[in-house]
């Protein structure tokens, strides 16, 4: 039965619960196909994440690998298929990431995008069987973000129409990619090519590197397990070093270049492409990896917060729901609303790209700087934003979201590598602000710019409007504060680097002298454009059933946190004053109790199964403390023998015996 | 790998440092000859064959647990044969067994002894304190239940008192009552000190405590009437067997409730206490450690980052150099050194209040209790400002490292995993900062009526006489000169007073529209909670600015006044909307402070390493193979990762039972 803390929450939602959901998913079919995918996998044991916390290493990667297997067959048994609508929620909705060879599929999405057509036939097939197993050898323990550092050579040998690979010294072993640990009989190694003497910078080569007869490695090279992390136990990360292994001419990855026969080296189509799918492949993850996690979060600590119940709001009566209290509240709907304004987000970015994609195949390149710039600075704001929120949910469960059984730990160690892999997230931002400067002077010079920046050419000096504290719940109003405060921020960090400059600074020092200010420049950027897109949203949303207006109320939230988070921002130059920054803090606290009402139906909306939070805290039915006991007695601690009781303790307490 | 040569990156680092490390560490330690000692205690430990043991990272946690309760055990033994006695001698003893990580007997040695001196009654103590003093007897102090923590009135297992057989009968009357998260319960002790209800003569009298046995002494099963396990895997403190405990009907003797203070009579009379301000004593001192616990988990991760960014090479500042070592990037400075600024001021206010408890501890003895309350107050905002800012900056510092920070190879995830519930345990830390407000709001009502306040609020009496008035806030106006840690303090001061008079009129304005007192107060507690920090910021930066002038030596004096300035000029530059608003500083101060800061990056970059060094952490202590003193960082992550359980064989066995099927199509 469900929690009646709970129930008298959900019999209050001021919206329609599944009509919201459903709005999420991108609308009704998407909402069944989902469900439907989630039931199959969650009903089928093989996937059971039941014992996952109680699991070492060994025993997660094993299943890890059983699951992938299983999938396979799933797959074929469902009429699953690569292609079809169900995909994007296998992994993600269903299996939360946690099944091997997850590289394996970027090993092949590597070959078909960068190999020949040939290369594809020869390497896609026997890979889609798992006939044989890929990983995707890339970074190396010297160097990650920055790839033209690598190390890794690969010397074409003309006599043998060989490339030779080596790994020349310790900080040039690969480090990292994952299923290559334990798993991979291939991979596709990224390597400094030489011929002739000279160097062609960093490419793609296919070599095996076990056995396929009996998976032991192959001459020539030292792989295996990195070792524990912070999560991820269930894949094996894994190290690769590599003494004059050779590899044929034809496992060079050669659909945009190519060292033929006699040793020349010839390039066709452009690179530009390469930008594009580092960019697909950055965005991609911030859904599953980021958002998903986030809204997870959300909904353990939101309904905890509604059962838990501690010290007393008002003398006699009962003790007070601990998210009656301000405080809890302001840790936790802050968050929520950031769930929903990274959603609608990510959204519109995956239709810009799915723009962007239909314009390069018809050769047209000139919004991939854009795209480029934009998706750089939102990986790193998202990913930035996510962790810290998550681990916010964390910590607001007090003592209970520190046991392994909340889910909370494995969200956040999990979500908290987004902020490193596909491009560290300092150097993300960097980009952004390279991006802006350019066209920050770019708008200056009365060029024309891409549109997410116009705003850059259009610096209006001017106040803050507001006349009371209803003011700052107009979009309007504080979508031009962020505004305001993205050009200040640019233009300022902007007329610095020029200062540097004329006073004869060089240019790479000043650059690095402006760091800091760039990137908050980028942040500010990319805050500005999530607000924006929020309430443009939310102005498209269907009025009916009280979505438009729940929408509204996390949108002014999401705004005002940012503008109480970071009031310095925004009363430097005075555009908002101190008498607003009142406002704005009393409007703010009063979104707190409006949204408080709402804040478990708007977890429920995301509608997450029990299995898939996997978490003691935040199950629909709220029996929290029923089924923390119940879990922490299935610990291995409890059902098996206490060995340092025999060894060590009975010795200590052995005297007693003669004495009582 | 032992005897590979200092990188020499760090070596250059050392020997361009402007002042002498070790000096420094004097300092930190509080005297060269504490100094010395402690190494002394740390040799003992660390060249004893017998503490030695397998990475931890590579064991599972029931292993983990073992190894912790075998070096427990010697450690207990070995403390006796050195004759090692004085707390911190204990102290350092204990962490450098068991490198800075909790241990089963924590609760026996930290709260269990402890409870049974101060309330146990002498007859008491004859029965219970030797045995456990030569652990025949492990205790552990049975406190949070699942349903409350921090709010202990809410606590809901009961004791009854029984006149009939001059017995308790202690009882787990729900779910939410059971005994959770108390250290060393789980498995490893057989007695509790219990925490209950007390109920005599039909009445509730609150809450008291027990000896509770909970395991039979022989075969360590539980006794009938006990339920007691292990609460299963955390997020770290992997070797503390964190425990349940149910109580159904369980009897023990009317003699089994500690009644120094309050007590029980035969019949069933209750005796009260004399004073209930007695274990606010112990309260102050478990807090006042966590700070300086944030101080010592902080310097150890920025020992780390700092080392390693001093060794990692990466991309290029000028075009056809070498790859620069990525502590010369400002985004890396800026992320680290503020950091390092906040160790060092913390390691300073850790100091204070371990010498302030010592101080008053001897008052608190003979009764006077009258500076207990601003201490209280003061101790429990610091515990929460301290470690949810170094829980924050162990974060920071991770990230710093890069993918190689997220291996547990890289000692970072270990610190933050084990450092963590500090923000939660000994006092949640938004209720601190509560309670703290509460102290400052009492104050600043005082100031308002016309006294004056005394100790660290007294600057709430330089509030001007008519601004004490129901109308706009605005700061009295300071003079700021922002290359003077002196000046700063007064600027930190007159933003904690703005804070605090903020916060206490909207507190006003909530019970003018007529609300409860603590509706009131709810509705103010994100404003209260911003006081808090606001005033033990200021603290903090007065005590750092104070330490200044203690200092003798002109370089180490220098350098630790550019962190200073640094550490305050920083947390402006964090806070920049409060120094507006309140009219302490103008847009173009703001300017100058944030460039400032960014001068003092570069300024403080070259003596980097060497203030890392002078935290003085042993290789062994820091645990990481990122942060080792001699900085040959690759080498020994592959020697690490070779120890792997994943690595154990050469072949997997899952490759036989779930790959080969498949494989051997081809």
């Amino acid at each position: 039965s469900v929690n009646p803390d709970l129930a008298s929450e959900r019999r209050t939602a001021s919206f329609s619960v599944e009509k919201l959901t459903v709005q999420l998913d991108g609308g009704a079919e998407q909402t069944r196909i989902r469900r439907a995918v989630v039931e199959a996998i969650e009903s089928d044991p093989v996937f059971s994440r039941e014992n996952q916390y109680f699991q070492s290493q060994n025993e997660r990667y094993e299943a890890a690998v059983r699951k992938a297997v299983h999938l396979q067959t799933k797959m074929h048994e469902m009429r699953w298929t690569e292609n079809g609508p169900e995909l994007k929620y296998i992994y993600s909705r269903a299996l939360a990431g946690d099944v091997a060879f997850l590289i394996h599929r970027v090993f092949m999405r590597c070959i078909s995008l960068l190999g020949s057509d040939k290369q594809i036939a020869k390497w896609i097939p026997p890979a889609t069987q798992y006939q044989l197993i890929g990983s995707y050898a890339q970074t190396e323990l010297g160097h990650g973000t920055y790839l033209r550092g690598l190390e890794t050579t690969a010397v074409f040998d003309i006599t043998t129409q060989e490339f030779i690979l080596n790994t020349p010294k310790i900080s040039a072993m690969k480090w990292w990619p994952g299923d290559m640990g334990r798993s991979a009989t291939h991979a596709v190694v990224f390597a400094q090519l030489y011929v002739h003497g000279q160097c062609y910078g960093v490419h793609p080569f296919i070599l095996q590197i076990r056995s396929l007869q009996d998976h032991s490695l192959c001459p020539g090279i030292t792989a295996g397990d990195i070792g524990p992390k912070m999560n991820f136990e269930h894949i094996d990360n894994g190290y690769l070093m590599l003494q004059n292994v050779r590899v044929p001419r034809e496992n060079m990855l050669n659909k945009f270049c190519e060292v033929q026969p006699d040793g020349t080296y010839i390039k066709r189509g452009t690179e530009k492409i390469n930008y594009f799918t580092m960019t697909t492949v950055r965005i991609s993850l911030i859904s599953d990896e980021v958002i998903l996690p986030l809204m997870k979060a959300c909904t353990i600590a939101i309904r905890y917060s509604a059962v838990r119940r501690q010290s007393k709001l008002k003398p006699g009566e009962e003790e007070a729901k601990i998210l009656d209290y301000q405080t809890q509240q302001e840790k936790l709907l802050p968050q929520l609303a950031a769930a929903y304004a990274f959603h609608f987000i990510n959204k519109y970015l995956q239709e810009l790209l799915d723009t962007g994609y239909r314009e390069i195949q018809t050769k047209n390149f000139d919004n991939l700087p854009e795209l480029h710039a934009f998706s750089s600075g939102f990986k790193a704001m998202a990913t930035q934003y996510c962790t810290s929120a998550v681990e916010i949910c964390l910590r607001a469960c007090g003592g209970h979201g520190y046991s392994l059984l909340s889910g909370l730990p494995s969200l956040y160690t999990k979500i908290l590598a987004s902020c490193i892999y596909e491009g560290e997230n300092t150097i993300l931002l960097l980009q952004t602000a390279r991006f802006l400067i350019k066209c920050f002077s770019a708008a200056g010079a009365g060029q024309p710019v891409p549109p997410s920046v116009t705003y850059l050419s259009a610096v209006k000096a001017g106040k803050c409007p507001a006349k009371n504290k209803l003011d700052f719940l107009s979009p309007v109003i504080y979508t031009e504060a962020y505004q305001h405060a993205a050009v200040r921020l640019v233009s300022s960090t902007a007329a610095k680097l020029q200062d540097l400059i004329q006073s004869g600074v060089k240019k790479h020092e000043a650059w690095n002298q402006c760091s800091v200010q760039l990137a908050q420049a980028a942040k500010a950027h990319c805050h500005y454009l999530t607000v924006k897109n929020f309430a443009e949203t939310v102005e498209k949303l269907e009025t009916e059933a009280g979505i438009q207006k729940i929408m509204k109320h996390l949108c002014d939230l999401f705004a005002l946190h940012g503008i109480f988070s970071n009031t310095g921002v925004f009363l430097h130059d005075g555009y908002i004053s101190g008498a607003q920054m009142d406002m704005v803090t009393a409007s703010y606290l009063d979104l707190l109790a409006v949204i408080r009402k709402d804040a478990v139906p708007l977890v429920d909306a995301f509608d997450f199964t029990d299995k898939s939070l996997n978490s003691a805290l935040g199950s629909y039915d709220g029996q929290v403390y029923q089924r923390l006991y119940e879990w922490a007695q299935k610990s291995p601690t409890n059902t098996q023998t206490n060995p340092a009781y025999e060894r060590y303790l009975k010795p200590l307490l052995h005297n007693t015996l003669s004495k009582l | 790998a032992a005897a590979m040569a200092m990188n020499a990156d760090l070596r250059r680092e050392r020997a361009a440092a402007t002042f002498q490390p070790q000096l420094l560490t004097h300092i930190l330690d509080g005297s060269a000859e504490r100094t010395r000692r402690r190494k002394e205690i740390e040799a003992l430990v660390l060249n004893d064959p017998e503490f030695q043991h397998e990475d931890l990272n590579f064991l599972s946690r029931s292993q983990r647990y073992e190894q912790a309760i075998r070096k427990s055990a010697l450690m207990v033994m070995k403390l006796r044969e050195y004759g090692i006695a004085d707390p911190e001698e204990i102290f350092w003893f204990k962490s450098f067994v068991h490198r800075g990580r909790p241990e089963p007997l924590d609760l026996h040695l930290g709260m269990f002894l402890p409870t049974l001196l101060t309330q146990a009654t002498p007859e008491q103590q004859d029965r219970f304190f030797m045995p456990a003093w030569n652990l025949e007897i492990i205790g552990t102090y049975a406190q949070t239940e699942m349903g409350h923590g921090t709010h202990l009135r809410g606590l809901e297992t009961t004791a009854t008192y029984d006149p009939a057989t001059q017995e308790f009968i202690l009882n787990s009357p729900t779910v939410t009552s059971i005994k959770w998260w108390p250290g060393g319960l789980g498995k490893t002790s057989n007695h509790a000190i219990v925490l209950a209800q007390l109920y005599t003569q039909g009445q509730c009298k609150g809450l008291h405590a027990f000896i509770v046995p909970i395991r039979q002494l022989g075969t360590h099963e539980p006794l009938p009437g006990i339920t007691v396990g292990d609460i299963g895997p955390k997020f770290g403190y992997d070797e503390m067997d964190n425990g349940y405990l149910k109580m159904d009907n369980f009897r023990i003797p009317r003699e089994n409730m500690l009644m120094k203070y309050a007590q029980v009579e035969p019949d069933g009379t209750y005796v009260k206490p004399l004073s209930d301000k007695l274990t606010y004593g112990t309260m102050v001192f478990v807090r006042s450690f966590i700070v300086g616990d944030s101080a010592q988990s902080l310097s150890r991760a920025c020992t780390i980052a700092i080392r390693y960014s001093a060794v990692r090479h990466q991309s290029e500042l000028k075009p056809g150099e070498p790859e620069p070592q990525i502590l010369d990037y400002q985004t890396q400075q800026y992320k680290l050194f503020p950091l390092l600024a906040t160790a060092y001021a913390f390691q300073f206010v850790g100091a204070y209040m371990k010498n302030t408890y010592r101080r008053i501890s001897g008052d608190i003895s003979d009764g006077d209790l009258s500076e207990l309350p601003e201490l209280h107050a003061l101790t429990a905002g610091l515990k929460a400002f301290t470690s949810w800012t170094a829980n924050a900056g162990i974060e920071q510092c991770r990230m710093a490292c890069g993918g190689h920070g997220y291996s547990r190879c890289s000692g970072i995830p270990d610190i933050y995993v084990t450092f963590t519930p500090s923000c939660t345990y000994e006092g949640e830390n938004t209720v601190m900062m509560l309670q703290t407000a509460r102290f400052l709001v009492k104050s600043y009502t005082q100031v308002s009526s016309g006294q004056q306040v005394t100790g660290i609020v007294s600057y709430l009496n330089e509030l001007p006489r008519q601004r004490i008035q129901p109308q706009h806030v605005a700061a009295r106006s300071v003079t700021v000169r922002i290359s003077d840690p002196a000046s700063l303090v007064e600027a930190y001061k007159a933003r904690a007073a703005w804070l605090v008079e903020t916060a206490a009129k909207n507190l006003q304005a909530e019970l003018n529209h007529r609300k409860s007192k603590e509706d009131a107060w709810n509705r103010t507690s994100v404003d209260l909670v911003r006081a808090s920090e606001a005033h033990c910021h200021y603290v903090v930066v007065k005590l750092f600015t104070a330490k200044l002038s203690e200092i003798t030596d002109a370089a180490v004096r220098a350098v630790l006044t550019e962190l200073c300035l640094l550490y305050a000029l920083y947390g402006i530059s964090k806070n920049t909307g409060d120094f507006l608003q309140a009219g302490i500083l103008t847009d173009a101060q703001i300017t100058q402070v944030n460039q400032r800061v960014k001068e003092l990056l570069a300024i403080i970059r070259p003596n980097a390493v060497a203030l890392v060094d002078s935290f003085d952490f042993h290789d062994a202590h820091l645990g990481s193979v990122l942060g080792r003193y001699d900085g040959n960082v690759y080498e020994n992550m592959f020697e690490w990762a070779k120890k792997s359980p994943l690595n154990k064989t050469e072949v997997h066995e899952s490759f036989h039972k779930h790959l080969k099927p498949l494989q051997a199509k081809l």
